[in-house]
């Protein structure tokens, strides 16, 4: 395969997982069904995790399968199941807010394409740029980001500490 | 004793086992905590021997620590800086900032590390007896020991990092211990408000931390290869002459606020009374000898930050002299109108440790110094005497007034105990408090700060009149409620009921009369009225007062000279020391001394040499023959100051006999003035304050504490939060609705009939388009507090699209 | 392979985001939204992080996901607590701090 064919398959596949997860990403937040929402959600997540690979992070999409559809997914298909004695479609699961919601998304989104038209116009990622090698990342989370990683590790303390005080019946 | 030689002769500074180790001593009550936590209710003695063990390991570590200091000192001559034995190690590091954690021993840290646990070993004793049967009774010990460990972790200190470490912890144990029975609403009230209170003043810690280490850190790393957070840096760094006025002057006020939290000075002296509703020997360990101490020893650890930044010896009156000083009198007075013994010792305790910032503002470290080791002694004392009192002869009450009277004969040991640390308190010689009080006032006199010598003596005077008080309501007069053995008969029924209750309901301290009906039914002391305490109560009573008679005698300079151990011992000596090399890695040794009149500095290149003798013997006998140097007064030459030089009153027979006549003359007033009161209810006396119009005004402005507190929650608090609240409102209601207006094509008008009109749907809405929307928004933002999270989310999304809309037409 | 696609992808994934938890009523599905936009920021982050050639922004993303961990754990528990308390998970419920 020639590099252009490289390119024009890179290309391609973006193009397909960015409408799907696009869809996905609808779907979530217009679905009547809250275990639907979940299981787009997990359409979208699946996506980031192969843009990711396009974008040549192979580590972060291996994390994002592992941490997102491992763990957080059935975070929350638990949590709906726990909190909702039917699992179904249901109405009443958006409020009276749509009608400003609406604007503001797509003022956001007009704002942020302008920019980004107006900012980056047509550059391209060069196929040949020095690629990021896990080693690299690790030797910056235990180097110059050491204090971020404890600042989050305490985080992470706090948020597991919390969700059980939280959660357990007392 | 400067020698006359002029050749520089080298003298080995003395080390040891214990001072070169002295940072295992905040460990072992931290191992200690944890043996506590873990194991203590296991235990036979629930934990307490984990506590008390611990505490005197650290007692025999101190004082080896102590004893090979003195060594150290005695090895060279008095014009020699003795270095402190600083050692550290990396405690973590990232991207060219790195952190030491480690020990800096010197005279001030031994001090405190030999007063902090020698105390807490006799608290802990003491609590075994006083919290027996308590319902917490394990994690009390465990609150106490982790306090402990703070603290010596704070004294020892490499660094600032460190410090704040240790100082945070005392406050985290000051909040859990205030808290000790928090099933009472006052009491967990008053842990709280200690809680937020010293936060107030942290806010200074960590700014003028911060603001030091942007300062000090290039010329440190460069100087002397430590980091700026190093003590010994920003010592050094300080009398350098390279900090700008203004750097230094914000970090010392900065710091100095952290103080005014932490030690209770006025304003935000109003925890330290509340504090009281802690156990008894919390109060005294940590409201009275120890924590409220560690803003005076900040002060005094960096002292030539304070020294240059708040211009200590200047022609004006400077920040903590001042704050000192109206700390003294105001927390005496306020000390006259409370009923409960404690809290009177707490004002006493506030209006003490306004003499030690005082002492330390006008440039008088060694008394202020001194002051912190022997106020220790015989405050602790009386506040485990307090506890004493209560627990056996008053039913757990500490009301004065109600529950007290007539205790000399029944508690003798108690008695006599308090009486000795009462003469110490109030300055009497020849017992500890006259040495070290007398001294403060003297040298704030002697540095010029004459109004604040006479501020220091009628706080001498007040002291001795409301001790005085304290003491013939407590031990004098006619026993009165619980002291005379009354036991609330009406309540007698309930007695066979509460049987077993034991201690577990009784030690609540800080409530008086209305809560005996729990206590009343106890077996030992229910039936039996006042009587002393047992031994466990009575020998650290006893050894607390031995010291408060005898420990003013390690710096007696009225028996002249030799009789200055303290002196020699503990003030760092203003000497310039040569840094040979730059930037050696922290803690590496390889200074000398400089050698006058030799252009090179001496560098033997041995680890802990130190050359004596040769320096300048001008400015000699200026004060009683004591050298000179030019520390803190000139930029130093050729080397670093580390602590500047300090002036010392002589000391004068006639200044100590005014203010000890001072002191009697406020005892005998007092004391007749009681005797009218309170025994021969003299009809001319009593409801004086209720009949006089001034007088009752003034009493009802102490009895409300100035009403700083009103002003604190009432006003302070409010004022910000509802203000705030309110300006937000406004904001929303104002600023947001403008812009928003203003961008749709509507007037405000509309918008006021949208929000008439909100919950209609808005039907013509999507047809007139962008405008409306616009209208929309505005209808939505009005009732914006409406507590509902989407709509917090629609404004903090609506408000970022207009911001970055905004930006982007800027932009093109 | 453009900078901007990856960019855009992200402005609207972040925008649905946006519209999600502003319009859903149902506290999990806002949490849902939450973790779009999260993930927005991610793909940008790796995107810039191509571009510079350097890894600053995986290591950025590995801390987003994370703290999004964190959130999630902690954000469900509230919903468990909020449900048994008020057998109900919509946020227009919880209203005690309206001013």
């Amino acid at each position: 395969m020639l590099a252009s064919d490289v390119l024009v398959a890179q290309n391609v596949g973006f193009a397909i997982i960015a409408v799907i997860m696009v869809i996905g990403a609808l779907r979530v937040v217009t679905t009547k069904n809250v275990v639907h929402a979940a299981l787009w959600l997990v359409v979208v997540l699946a996506g980031a995790a192969a843009q990711y690979i396009l974008l040549a992070a192979e580590f972060l999409a291996v994390t994002q399968v592992m941490v997102y559809i491992g763990a957080v997914m059935v975070l929350f298909l638990f949590g709906t199941m726990l909190t909702r004695a039917q699992i179904g479609a249901e109405k009443d699961l958006n409020n009276k807010n749509g009608i400003i919601g609406l604007p503001i998304a797509v003022l956001l989104l007009a704002t942020m394409l302008i920019a980004l038209n107006d900012g980056f116009k047509a550059e391209k990622l060069s196929a040949d740029a020095p690629l990021v090698s896990t080693q690299q990342v690790s030797d910056q989370i235990f180097g110059i980001y050491l204090l971020p990683f404890w600042a989050l590790s305490f985080v992470l303390l706090a948020a597991a500490i919390g969700a059980i005080v939280l959660a357990r019946r007392d | 004793m400067f020698s006359a030689s002029t050749e520089a002769a080298e003298v080995i500074l003395k080390s040891g086992w214990f001072l070169e180790n002295a940072f295992i001593i905040p460990i072992i009550p931290a191992v200690a905590f944890f043996l506590i936590i873990f194991f203590g209710k296991k235990m036979p003695m629930k934990g307490s021997e984990f506590g008390i063990v611990s505490m005197f390991a650290a007692l025999v570590m101190s004082i080896g620590a102590a004893y090979q200091w003195i060594q150290r000192v005695n090895g060279v001559s008095e014009e020699t800086y003795v270095k402190p034995i600083i050692r550290s190690w990396t405690w973590w590091q990232n991207d060219g900032v790195s952190l030491g954690i480690g020990q800096h021993i010197d005279g001030l840290s031994i001090t405190i590390l030999v007063v902090v646990a020698f105390i807490s070993s006799l608290v802990q004793i003491y609590s075994t007896e006083y919290l027996h049967g308590d319902r917490r009774y394990t994690h009390f010990f465990a609150s106490l020991t982790l306090f402990s460990a703070g603290m010596l972790n704070m004294v020892v200190a490499e660094n600032m990092i460190q410090l704040i470490l240790g100082w945070e912890l005392m406050g985290l144990c000051s909040f859990m211990l205030i808290g000790h029975w928090w099933e009472e609403g006052a009491n967990s009230r008053a842990a709280l408000k200690a809680f937020f209170t010293t936060r107030t003043g942290d806010i200074g810690l960590l700014v003028g931390t911060s603001v030091l280490f942007f300062a000090a850190n290039d010329w440190t790393q460069k100087t002397l290869g430590v980091s700026g957070f190093s003590i010994r840096g920003l010592s050094a760094w300080a009398l350098s002459g390279d900090p700008s006025s203004a750097a230094i002057t914000v970090g010392a006020v900065a710091l100095f606020i952290a103080c005014i939290g932490k030690s209770g000075q006025f304003p935000l002296h109003t925890w330290l009374p509340d504090a009281m509703a802690g156990p008894t020997p919390v109060s005294s360990l940590l409201h009275s000898s120890t924590m409220v101490v560690a803003g005076v020893f900040l002060v005094a650890r960096v002292y030539p930050v304070f020294y240059e930044g708040m211009n200590i010896y200047g022609n004006s009156v400077n920040f903590i002299v001042l704050i000192g000083g109206v700390t003294i009198v105001i927390a005496a007075a306020l000390a006259f109108v409370q009923n409960d013994i404690k809290k009177v010792l707490a004002y006493s305790t506030v209006s003490q440790l306004g003499y030690m910032m005082m002492g330390l503002g006008a440039g008088a470290w060694l008394p202020a110094v001194f002051h912190i080791f022997t106020h220790a002694f015989f405050k602790a004392c009386l506040f485990l005497g307090a506890g004493s009192i209560s627990h056996s002869a008053s039913h757990h009450s500490f009301d004065m007034k109600k529950d007290m009277g007539g205790l000399r004969k029944f508690m003798p040991i108690t008695f006599s105990t308090w009486i000795i640390s009462t003469l110490a308190l109030c300055g009497v010689f020849p017992f500890s408090g006259f040495f070290s009080k007398d001294e403060i006032i003297d040298n704030v006199g002697y540095a010029g700060y004459n109004f604040f010598m006479i501020v220091g003596l009628f706080g001498a005077f007040l002291t001795a009149a409301y001790m005085t008080r304290a003491t013939y309501l407590t031990f004098f007069g006619e026993p009165r409620g619980a002291a005379a053995g009354e036991h609330h008969d009406d309540e007698h029924d309930a007695h066979a009921s509460h049987d077993d209750h034991g201690h577990d309901a009784h030690g609540h301290d800080a409530h008086a009369h209305d809560s005996h009906a729990a206590h009343d039914s106890h077996d030992d002391h229910g039936s039996h009225g006042p009587r002393e305490s047992g031994l466990i109560i009575t020998v650290p009573l006893i050894l607390l007062a031995t010291l408060a008679l005898g420990s003013g005698f390690l710096n007696a300079p009225a028996f002249g000279e030799k009789w200055e151990n303290l002196k020699k011992w503990v003030e760092p000596r203003a000497e310039v020391v040569s840094v040979t090399g730059i930037a050696k890695p922290a803690g590496a040794h390889g200074e000398t001394r400089l050698a006058a009149g030799s252009e090179e500095p001496v560098d033997d290149g041995h680890s802990e040499a130190a050359d004596s003798g040769s320096h300048s013997k001008a400015e000699a006998g200026k004060d009683g023959g004591h050298h000179y140097s030019d520390c803190g007064s000139k930029t130093p030459v050729g080397g670093v100051c580390y602590a500047p030089q300090l002036k010392h009153a002589p000391f004068k027979w006639w200044k100590a006999g005014m203010s000890v006549g001072i002191v009697f003359l406020g005892m005998i007033l007092s004391w007749l003035l009681c005797v009218q009161l309170y025994t021969r209810k003299n009809k001319k006396l009593v409801g004086l304050t209720e009949r006089n119009k001034a007088l009752g005004a003034g009493y009802s402005f102490l009895a409300n504490k100035y009403y700083l507190d009103t002003l604190y929650e009432k006003i302070i608090v409010r004022s910000i939060a509802h203000p705030i609240s309110r300006g937000a409102y406004w904001f929303n209601q104002n600023v947001l609705d403008g812009i928003v207006n203003g961008a749709g094509t509507s007037t405000r008008k509309t918008a006021g009939w949208v929000y008439r009109n909100v919950d209609q749907k808005l039907v013509d809405g999507a047809v007139n388009g962008a405008g409306t929307s616009a209208e929309n928004a505005g209808g939505a933002l009005q009732p914006v507090q409406s507590g509902k999270v989407n709509q917090y989310g629609a404004l903090l999304f609506g408000a970022a699209a207009i911001g970055a809309l905004v930006l982007v037409i800027i932009n093109f | 392979m453009l900078l901007n696609q990856f960019l855009m992808l992200g402005a609207v994934l972040f925008c649905i985001g946006v519209y999600g938890v502003i319009v859903r009523k149902n506290a999990v599905l806002v949490l849902m939204s939450i973790e779009l936009i999260l993930n927005s920021v991610n793909i940008n982050l790796l995107a810039f992080s191509l571009r510079n050639g350097t890894p600053d922004g995986h290591t950025f993303a590995l801390y987003v996901i994370a703290v999004a961990a964190a959130e999630v754990g902690v954000g469900l528990a509230m919903v468990l607590l909020m449900y048994r308390n008020r057998r109900s998970v919509g946020l227009d419920d919880l209203s005690e701090m309206k001013g």
